[in-house]
């Protein structure tokens, strides 16, 4: 287990959660934002299991789970929101969402 | 530490709506009229959950391990979130067969919203913030596009949900990176420790990337770009729930995650990061909100500016400061509903007559309303005796105690560029004549909303050191 460094997985975790804003920044379908998300969520995730595995206690487990089933909640509200708005305008792209303006 | 049986009746309130959740559920599934009673079972579970947690405002214990705190500071916030719902609910009744929602699922996330508040304000771990905080999110997130036939709606309701959870994910890898340097999730050994930790930058870096997260959700400068668009799209008493209740509890999970800074004098860390988004959200707040010719428009830029208000008692960091921001979020929820339910009863089918030009001549066509609006315009600006002055006065005193002098004039400097716009409102109703021409039914449910509202802003107002009394005796 302790042959790979823990810095490893939290470089990794960090570039997971670097892609997954630049993600919701950039691109412009909200399927493709809402993954983004989704990234981040798991980059956070990856972040704490391997605190939890390196600190030697169960909390950062136990709250990946929490994490794990509040995403998939958001999943299913985001998911019927997206279709919701596609039955009213046949598109997701969010820069067509744009009635209000200021 | 009470027993652990007592355990169960300390939590009553979340304990109520919790049960109230399922019973709303079970009526919902079994008779074809629930849009009629779950109202007002919703409003007489929200009142016996405010009453309980004010009887029970002395029973300050922290419960199941240091997960929850009961009484004290959370039960101030649970009457404001169960009132400020109740009120909702009543100006919902009539309002929502206008919307075309007339169904009982909208109470049901009413109630599970507050749900989450609820053990929001009370968390003392990560962990219940966390949950708190997605069961209020994801319950406004449908609560935004809760009529799906409707195109601005749908718009609210996306674009608050890849905002909000956006934040979600800030807020979690910054409790990643804390819980990694720290080896706990409790806020009772983040306090303790704080000293120690605030030394450790990948400590600091989750700190300010939590709190990034949570600026999202109190809608302040430069994280505020879902709030006009959310606040116009959606409907209009759900607006009025998000903008009150929903800051309320966000504001509630930064005072506890705070109040672990400030108790080691670490104020180095936060402080810059509050006194600039206090300004820069004051400032813009109030600026752009002049340029606004639709009211929930104007009001969703002033909500940017009320953060501001808050977060300069946030910035100054003393155990006055948060009992000013307690106040201020007492006097804001109440103003910002009884505004909401006027804008609900004016509003018609399509979404439209919520521009200036419609509430022009109001007081020709409605007496009762036009003076309550311009009660709650007054009130929201600041002019004394009402509520909305002394949250204001108090904040701007916390932060000439903490040398912030300089926070308070722009503060001061935004509400009086604040009161050309609420004054403007006034102005429009009493002074000009009604350009379209409409009449308009009043629900006696939401003027009764509107009346309840008002009797609040004016109580607290006119004697507001009985609730100050409240909120500092039971801040340590």
């Amino acid at each position: 287990m302790s042959s790979i460094p823990m810095e490893y997985y939290l470089i990794l975790s960090a570039f997971m959660f670097t892609v997954g804003v630049a993600g919701v920044l950039i691109r412009r379908n909200a399927i493709v934002v809402f993954m983004c998300i989704e990234l981040m969520l798991n980059s956070a995730n990856l972040s704490l299991v391997t605190f939890s595995s390196y600190l030697g206690n169960s909390i950062g487990q136990v709250f990946v789970f929490f994490v794990m089933t509040v995403a998939a909640a958001e999943a299913a509200v985001g998911l019927a929101i997206i279709i919701a708005i596609f039955r009213n305008k046949k598109s997701v792209n969010i820069d067509e969402i744009n009635i209000f303006k200021w | 530490m009470p027993q652990n049986n007592y355990e169960y009746f300390l939590l009553m309130p979340q304990i109520i709506i919790g049960i109230g959740i399922v019973l709303s559920v079970i009526i919902e599934i079994t008779t074809k009229k629930s849009e009629q009673i779950l109202p007002w079972f919703s409003i007489a579970m929200f009142l016996a959950t405010a009453v309980y947690s004010i009887l029970d405002i002395n029973q300050n214990f922290v419960l199941f391990g240091g997960m929850i705190e009961v009484g004290g500071k959370p039960a101030i916030f649970n009457f404001i979130f169960n009132i400020g719902a109740a009120l909702v609910v009543l100006s919902s009744i009539d309002y929502l067969k206008k919307y075309g929602t007339y169904f009982g699922e909208y109470y049901i996330l009413i109630q599970s919203s507050v749900l989450g508040m609820m053990v929001m304000s009370g968390a003392r771990d990560i962990l219940m913030i966390f949950m708190g905080l997605e069961l209020m999110s994801i319950c406004f997130y449908v609560l935004a596009g809760i009529n799906r036939k409707k195109f601005s709606a749908n718009e609210a309701s996306m674009k608050y949900f890849l905002l909000g959870a956006f934040a979600t994910g800030f807020i979690v890898y910054g409790i990643a990176l804390i819980y990694g340097t720290t080896g706990s999730t409790s806020i009772q050994n983040l306090s303790e420790n704080f000293s120690v930790y605030s030394t450790n930058i990948v400590f600091v870096l989750g700190l300010i990337i939590f709190l990034i997260g949570f600026s999202f959700k109190i809608a302040a400068v430069p994280f505020h770009m879902w709030v006009p668009d959310v606040y116009q799209g959606s409907a209009t008493t759900v607006t009025g729930l998000m903008s009150t209740t929903g800051k309320a509890a966000a504001f509630s999970v930064l005072i506890v995650v705070l109040t672990a800074v400030f108790g080691s004098n670490a104020h180095s860390v936060t402080r810059p990061y509050f006194a600039t988004i206090s300004a820069l959200s004051m400032v813009f707040g109030s600026m752009v909100a002049i340029s606004q010719n639709n009211l929930k428009r104007m009001l969703a830029y002033s909500s940017i500016a009320h953060a501001g208000y808050m977060a300069i008692g946030l910035a100054a960091g003393n155990a006055y400061s948060i009992a000013g921001i307690i106040f201020y979020l007492t006097a804001y929820a109440f103003m910002n509903i009884g505004a909401f339910a006027i804008i609900s009863i004016v509003e018609d089918e399509n979404d439209s007559r919520v521009d200036l030009n419609s509430f022009a001549g109001l007081h020709s066509k409605s007496p009762i309303l036009a003076a309550m609006m311009a009660l709650f315009m007054f009130a929201l600006a600041g002019i004394p005796p009402l509520a909305g002055f002394f949250g204001k006065y108090y904040v701007f005193v916390s932060a000439i105690q903490s040398n912030l002098t300089w926070l308070a004039i722009v503060g001061v400097l935004s509400s009086v560029i604040s009161v050309y716009f609420y004054i403007r409102v006034v102005v429009v109703m009493y002074f000009k004549d009604s350009v379209e021409d409409f009449k308009i039914t009043i629900s006696s449910f939401s003027l009764a909303a509107v009346v309840i509202a008002a009797l609040f802003v004016l109580v607290f107002g006119i004697v507001p050191d009985t609730l100050m009394n409240v909120i500092t005796s039971v801040i340590h």
